[in-house]
């Protein structure tokens, strides 16, 4: 039994963990809050120098070749530090469907620049309110043109391509690659505006097919594998939480004595502890899941992100009511958080949708 | 990462199952376990035979000295003896006590003669024990237990009552913790012994517990004489010694309380809700997801702590909660499990009622489990001050001499 990260991860997790305080402090997210800026296209620049954008994707596409638990270590730093870079975008979605999906050709083209940073790629699924739902897809393709409206697209303001999920001229759902230079997009104001979300209006845009991949089921792959990756980011963001809230649980006097010494706050800090432990054993299950391409991979990810979403959600609510007051101000970094668990939480498709495809997987299996 | 045994425990796991599948029935349609509530004279017997089965067989103590039968093997052995043995319907609940944590105890402070003496019947399931704590004054304030116990010559006699003595009525003998100076601070007071429960003044009751089950006890001690050769740890320390016994408690492996979310699922199968399965239902999907989430992540937080043994390591704080987690968890789907019954799930005969009335019998057991080995609001401390490095509560007793304390009763 070996359930844990090697050194060597150990260590990249924290190399990871001492960049980021350093170059992505709160005052950096905060620029892509205030509007100053889309993306932290400075820290993004070093994450791919790192080698960290490409770190799953094998060195024969430019990529780092550390596998997908290394990917899984950085991501869990990534949500640590509210980084406000299309880490998930990239790395988890646009590659991720590459890989799993484009021809050689596709492979050869675009995986090595979307590891060195020198393209943005997005996932362009949802088409407006819904969960992921292939009745949900109207964007249709006919003469390699393709011709819909997708909404919202993370980071899709900021990206070069996008993998569009788009009906065929069959009417087939499949996975289509098409370049943003020309596409209209409309800039969305979201929750969190630590990230880039648009509204892109394709009306015929050149559209290439990626691979031979065809059916909701290649959508769905992605979406597993992304869950699990983007989990790692909701422990992480929920860790920090926890951290923030007993460091002030520690720090502030009322009563005479520290508010953490109160068993309200202790027992609330103790159930987001409970809540991020759970979620992070989940996690780790997904994290060797997917570097060991194991045929659990799908109950695995429905499992890790009810509990992930939960945790992060408890966590960052939680965190700004031990702050009471302050914890409600822009500029205590509780509501960054907050903004982040609600965005994660519903990229992907939310919590409900998550939980019934984890019974769907449970009763086939039982069935089975 | 990989699941995969290192080659000694790999060599463990099929030595233990080879001697499981020789010696016990697999679980899967056979007789439940026995469990202390129901255990009569024929099932003492079974539970002592399987014991002397094992320790024969090399299979128990097995972190213990060579010396006292053990094999002085890392404490993954012995999590990986608990996963194969969970296959199988074993007579067990007669000697986690005295195994878990009273010998362990014993092994920390007793002289080598009481050693020899004591811990090889014990291994071997001949003799009982039992742990004294609790009291009526003192359960999760432990520490303010009033049992008293005064010098007389080389004894000290025993004046008092506990409580919730799991196996008194089975044991014979038992390990306590009481008040030998009242003037001084709580825990500065009290020492530590082992008796013999069959002293003259040692009365046993069964408490008639809120599920109709007995078996738990009060145990009240009127002049019982204890030797002072039988004090573990120096007078005065006996909150010390507490303490290495409370550790053993945390070690111990629960068993995941039924029902489990694999039953609920079962269950939602069978009833009909809106003329479909109530597995169609997307309420009870929800709460069956949501729970399903939590049981995996307990077991593989069980993974986690069994990586840290692996590695000669002393595993984090991970491990304390699973018992907060099981706990509600239990209570909230025995509950639920009755809700989609309707009306009839008030039944609890168990030839009507599905599961064989499992849900409801969890409904009125599970309180206990909440409030038993430190209550959740415990635990929660725990996680609290011991994990997340909060600061202590204010204690309104803190310094003062025992005597000083207010009680509320006067």
């Amino acid at each position: 039994m070996n359930f844990d990260f090697s050194d060597d991860l150990k260590q990249l997790r924290d190399q990871a963990r001492r960049f980021l305080a350093e170059q992505c402090a709160p005052s950096v997210v905060r620029r892509s809050l205030d509007g100053q800026e889309t993306f932290a296209a400075d820290l993004w620049r070093e994450m791919a120098d790192m080698g960290w954008i490409g770190a799953a994707i094998p060195e024969e596409y430019g990529g780092a070749g550390l596998g997908y638990e290394g990917l899984c270590v950085l991501a869990e730093e990534i949500g640590r530090a509210v980084a406000p870079v299309p880490f998930s975008s990239c790395a988890y979605l646009a590659a991720e469907a590459i890989l799993l999906a484009g021809t050689e050709a596709q492979k050869q083209e675009f995986l090595p620049r979307l590891a060195d940073g020198s393209l943005i790629g997005c996932f362009a699924l949802s088409e407006g309110t819904g969960n992921p739902d292939p009745r949900n897809i109207a964007a249709r393709v006919a003469g390699g043109r393709l011709t819909g409206t997708k909404w919202p697209v993370a980071d899709g303001g900021i990206a070069h391509i996008a993998v569009v999920v788009a009906r065929g001229e069959t009417g087939d759902i499949a996975l289509y690659l098409v370049d943003l230079a020309g596409v209209a997009k409309r800039t969305l104001t979201t929750l969190d505006p630590s990230r880039d979300h648009v509204r892109l209006d394709l009306d015929g845009a050149k559209a290439e097919r990626l691979g031979a991949a065809s059916g909701w089921s290649s959508v769905q792959t992605v979406l597993d594998r992304a869950a699990i990756l983007l989990a790692f980011e909701q422990v992480g963001g929920a860790d920090a939480c926890l951290r923030m809230a007993c460091d002030y649980a520690n720090e502030r006097y009322a009563f005479g004595r520290p508010i953490g010494s109160f068993q309200a706050i202790k027992h609330k800090l103790a159930d987001m502890y409970v809540a991020l432990e759970l979620a992070r054993s989940n996690a780790y299950y997904g994290a060797w899941a997917l570097s060991a391409e194991s045929a659990d991979i799908p109950l695995a990810a429905a499992t890790l992100r009810v509990s992930a979403t939960e945790a992060f959600q408890l966590a960052s609510k939680e965190n700004i009511q031990t702050h009471g007051g302050i914890g409600f101000t822009w500029a205590v970094d509780c509501h960054l958080f907050y903004r982040r668990s609600a965005n994660l939480a519903l990229a992907l498709g939310g919590p409900p949708f998550w939980k019934n495809r984890l019974v769907d997987l449970l009763e086939s299996r039982n069935a089975a | 990462m990989d699941f995969n045994d290192t080659p000694e425990e790999a060599a463990f796991r099929a030595e233990a199952r080879a001697f499981l599948t020789a010696n016990a029935e697999p679980k899967a349609g056979s007789r439940p376990t026995l469990r202390l509530s129901g255990l009569d004279a024929a099932g003492v017997a079974r539970c002592k035979e399987w014991q002397t089965k094992k320790a024969e067989a090399g299979m128990a103590g097995l972190t213990w000295p060579k010396k006292f039968g053990g094999r002085e093997a890392s404490p993954i052995l012995q999590v990986i003896y608990n996963q194969e043995e969970e296959a199988f319907s074993v007579p067990r609940g007669l000697f986690e006590i005295g195994l878990g944590m009273c010998i362990p105890t014993m092994m920390a402070y007793a002289k080598p003669e009481q050693l020899d003496r004591y811990v090889a019947p014990a291994l071997r399931g001949e003799e009982v024990w039992c742990q004294l704590f609790s009291e009526p004054a003192g359960g999760s304030d432990l520490a303010a237990l009033r049992t008293r116990a005064e010098r007389d010559g080389d004894d000290w006699v025993i004046n008092g009552q506990k409580i919730w003595t799991s196996g008194a009525h089975l044991s014979d003998f038992g390990i306590v913790v009481v008040r030998t100076d009242p003037n001084v601070p709580k825990h500065e007071g009290l020492s530590f012994f082992f008796l013999d429960m069959k002293s003259p003044g040692v009365d046993i009751r069964p408490i008639h517990q809120m599920s109709g089950a007995r078996h738990f006890n009060e145990v009240f001690f009127t002049d019982v004489r204890i030797p002072d050769s039988q004090r573990l740890g120096g007078v005065g320390q006996g909150w010390k010694v507490s303490l290495t016994t409370l550790m053993n408690e945390r070690l111990a492996v629960g068993e995941v309380p039924r029902p489990e979310v694999e039953d609920l699922i079962a269950l939602s199968r069978t009833l009909v809700l809106d003329a479909e399965p109530a597995i169609r239902n997307a309420a009870v999907r929800e709460r069956i997801a949501e729970w399903y989430a939590r049981s995996q992540g307990l077991k593989f937080t069980r993974f986690r702590t069994m990586t840290a043994l692996s590695r000669g390591e002393t595993p984090g704080p991970e491990n304390s909660i699973a018992k907060l987690v099981n706990a509600s968890k239990q209570q909230d789907i025995a509950r639920f499990g009755l809700d989609l019954m309707g009306q009839a799930g008030l039944t609890i005969d168990d030839d009507l009622v599905e599961a064989h009335a499992m849900f409801q019998s969890a409904l009125l057991s599970s309180p206990s489990l909440r409030i038993a080995g430190g209550s959740d609001e415990i635990l929660r401390n725990i996680i609290a001050e011991r994990v997340l490095g909060l600061p202590p509560d204010i204690r309104a007793d803190k310094g003062m001499p025992f005597n000083k304390v207010p009680t509320g009763r006067r």
